[in-house]
């Protein structure tokens, strides 16, 4: 294959008309050639800008220097170096406002596609047998982290190939937090998310599911009776915001949480065969435009809804939900209605949902800090004739840690006060992730997990063996 | 995995199991329940901690039969051992700021939820004057638990096949009309009897509290699958209650809610796993 140079190879995916009716994954990853190919792209720059783009500092140019020499097990060992979790990351990460966005192939033409790459290797070592890298001796050192997602996993798998004995508490049934019940199978695959987390718990890492921490232990027990050494929070924000109109508890209305869950980690689109049912009509609006708006709406296509409205009260620049994501509900039939602000939910006889009253908006001049403000234009009211509503405006961070933690400082909304290190104020607690931040990305979450576990490793180390 | 150590069958219909859960165990309060799922295709359901023994590492669960879950759950049995258990979730119940007697009405479903309340006071030395009924002397449990636990016990069925032939609320009203100070009353049922308790208690100006079990998923705060409006505001069942104030709560709404899934919880039964068959 001639390498093309100011073009990324297409990435193959099932069609719109198709892939709208089942829950199978959208793009299926380059093939052999495809990777070659697009690798050779790369300049492999001695500075290596793409790197700074990485919240995980994986060695970009090495890992796709050996897809070009066909090294594939090398190249995967160079991107595991930085990161535990490759095929989730290949999948999800932001790449195009990341690593992707400071490629100097990005400057004429399309960057090279560094995030397909990253999954094409990653994919490969999930189908050949994943290896697990030689272990340091134990440190003797026990560390909590509490929940299994994404920072979490990190900070884990970083803490356990230190030498450190790990253990990950998780409320939920199963590991993943937001990569299960919030992120759905046609974006990420629950098999490839339980691999990765697998991977983890071979490098040693020990994972309790079914334990509320700040209900069935404390923080605090954690050290005085469970003996451990030192604890990571990384509990995410799982709080649904809702819009705080009239009719939000009417029968038909989800928060974007309650409608993920139910459909990804309970498998309710494989109701009845899974016993948690969700409901969905023939028309839905979903309130919201970020990447949790776009994965509601195209579940609720692929569960039967003929009609799917995003409901936004910004312009199409604001969007916070990745351009990726976008262009995939577009082609799937989503409908936008920008510049639409949601005032009023209405019910029929029984309470369930029949319309959804908006207002059109128009964006004023921006202000001093540079962000327009949308204002309602009057007398502009009509009415969505829906039967499902699914907010997903945003979460909050989860304050079962922060309520049953004396002493943990917390910041306006209700994050856990940490430094850059993921330090937070009580010793031997390190946190980060959404919990720190507020509702971010997996990728980001990930960073910080990396980042506390090198500041927990150094911690661990200071304390006298016993 | 978590081992069904004992079980009892109350009735024909409801079931008690101890459940091996000694983290839960030691740190359950009265009030408070628990989450729990059968197996990998079972849904997750809340059901209130009816007893702990953090001894024997255990937790007590009673339950009646409603739907494909707790109709499976009754055809396990000891040593048996179920997927996923959680807890223990929600706040616990607090205990009343006023001196008086402390009423507690416990309506078929809602004997099992009231007892641990019951029991709760008792251990505070505190008086309780419970009150029970049921449709029916079959849906009648937990008599003989309640009576140690209870200052009086007052037993009705709306049949009249056992104790007085009337409603929890008949009984009630004694206690309203006959002017001795009442510091609370705690009424968990079915909606439409909490409803008829506190649209009766609120005449007279006396505390009312009701615990609800309205559908849940992750039953920590995520979700929000369990809201109620209360005072007009939107709680979360799992994390601000189960226990409120009654008079503040919008019992229509609720009603409403919990018929959400009605459909599918029929269409559920025809699919069951455990060999019920999801017969009634």
């Amino acid at each position: 294959m001639e390498p093309n140079v100011t073009k990324k190879h297409p990435m193959e995916e099932q069609k719109p008309a198709e892939r709208v009716k089942n829950f199978s994954e959208v793009p299926y990853g380059y093939n052999m050639e495809t990777a070659i190919a697009e690798a050779e792209r790369c300049l492999e720059c001695k500075k290596a800008p793409c790197r700074q783009g990485c919240p995980v500092e994986v060695d970009i140019p090495a890992f796709i220097g050996l897809i070009k020499e066909k090294k594939f097990g090398e190249g995967v060992f160079a991107l595991k170096d930085k990161n535990n979790l490759p095929a989730i990351c290949g999948r999800v990460c932001p790449q195009e406002s990341q690593c992707e966005s400071f490629c100097v192939r990005a400057k004429k033409g399309d960057s090279v596609a560094i995030g397909r790459l990253e999954r094409f290797l990653a994919d490969w070592e999930l189908e050949h047998g994943v290896d697990v890298p030689e272990l340091p001796a134990s440190t003797g050192k026990k560390v909590a982290v509490v929940g299994a997602g994404p920072a979490g996993l990190t900070c884990a798998g970083d803490l356990a190939r230190m030498g450190h004995d790990v253990t990950i508490f998780e409320a939920f049934h199963m590991p993943g937090g937001v990569l299960v019940y919030g992120i759905p199978e046609f974006r990420l695959p629950k098999e490839v998310v339980r691999k990765e987390v697998d991977y983890i718990q071979r490098l040693g890492v020990k994972l309790r599911t079914n334990i509320v921490i700040g209900k069935t232990i404390t923080i605090d027990e954690l050290f005085t009776e469970e003996g451990f050494h030192a604890v990571f929070i990384g509990t995410g924000a799982g709080l649904p915001t809702f819009l705080g109109i009239p009719g939000e508890n009417l029968l038909g209305v989800y928060s974007a949480n309650e409608f993920l869950t139910r459909t990804n980690l309970m498998k309710a689109y494989l109701f009845p065969e899974y016993d948690t049912p969700i409901k969905v009509g023939k028309n839905v609006a979903v309130v919201g435009a970020g990447n949790v708006a776009m994965d509601s709406a195209r579940t609720a296509l692929r569960l039967g809804a003929e009609n799917v409205y995003i409901v936004y009260r910004r312009s199409d620049k604001e969007m916070p939900a990745r351009l990726e994501e976008i262009h995939h509900a577009e082609e799937e039939g989503v409908q936008f209605n920008l510049l639409t602000n949601p005032i009023k939910i209405s019910g029929d006889e029984n309470g369930w949902v029949k319309g959804i009253e908006c207002v059109k908006m128009r964006l004023c001049e921006p202000d001093e800090s540079g962000r327009c403000r949308p204002e309602p234009i009057e007398k502009s009211n009509f009415v969505f004739a829906v039967d499902t509503v699914v907010v997903a405006v945003g979460q909050t961070p989860n304050p079962l840690v922060p309520q049953t933690t004396a002493g943990l400082k917390t910041g306006r909304r209700g994050t856990i006060e940490a430094d850059e290190s993921g330090k937070t104020s009580r010793a031997g607690v390190w946190a980060g992730g959404d919990i720190v931040t507020g509702a971010a990305t997996v990728i980001n979450a990930m960073g910080a997990g990396k980042v506390a576990a090198k500041a927990m490793d150094e911690y661990l180390r200071s304390l006298p063996t016993t | 995995m978590y081992k069904l150590v004992t079980k009892r069958v109350l009735s024909d219909v409801s079931t008690l199991f101890e459940v091996e859960a000694p983290l839960v165990a030691r740190k359950a309060k009265p009030g408070q329940f628990i989450i729990l799922r059968i197996d990998e295709k079972g849904e997750r359901i809340p059901l209130t901690i009816a007893d702990s023994d953090p001894e024997r590492g255990t937790i007590t669960i009673i339950f009646q039969e409603v739907g494909l879950t707790t109709k499976c759950l009754a055809k396990k049995e000891a040593g048996e051992y179920i997927a996923d258990f959680v807890g223990p979730l929600g706040k616990p119940m607090e205990f009343p700021e006023h001196p008086g007697r402390i009423i507690a009405v416990g309506g078929g479903v809602g004997i099992a939820p009231i007892y641990p309340k019951v029991k709760g006071f008792y251990k505070a030395g505190m008086d309780v004057f419970s009150i029970i009924g049921a449709r029916t002397k079959d849906f009648l449990i937990l008599e003989d638990e309640m009576r140690l636990v209870s200052k009086e016990l007052h037993v009705c069925t709306d049949d009249g096949s056992y104790g007085r032939h009337g409603f929890v609320s008949d009984l009630l009203q004694n206690f309203l009309a006959d002017g001795e100070p009442i510091a609370e009353i705690i009424a968990v049922g079915p909606l439409p009897m909490m409803r008829a308790i506190v649209n009766q208690t609120r005449p007279y100006g006396v505390k009312t509290v009701v615990s609800l079990n309205p559908i849940m998923v992750d039953g920590t705060g995520m979700c929000g699958a369990c809201r109620v409006t209360v005072a007009g505001k939107t709680k979360f069942t799992c994390v601000d209650g189960p226990v409120f104030d009654g008079h503040q709560v919008d019992f229509d709404e609720l009603v409403a809610r919990s018929r959400m899934y009605q459909a599918e919880e029929k269409q559920a039964l025809g699919h069951c796993r455990c060999g019920c068959g999801g017969e009634h």
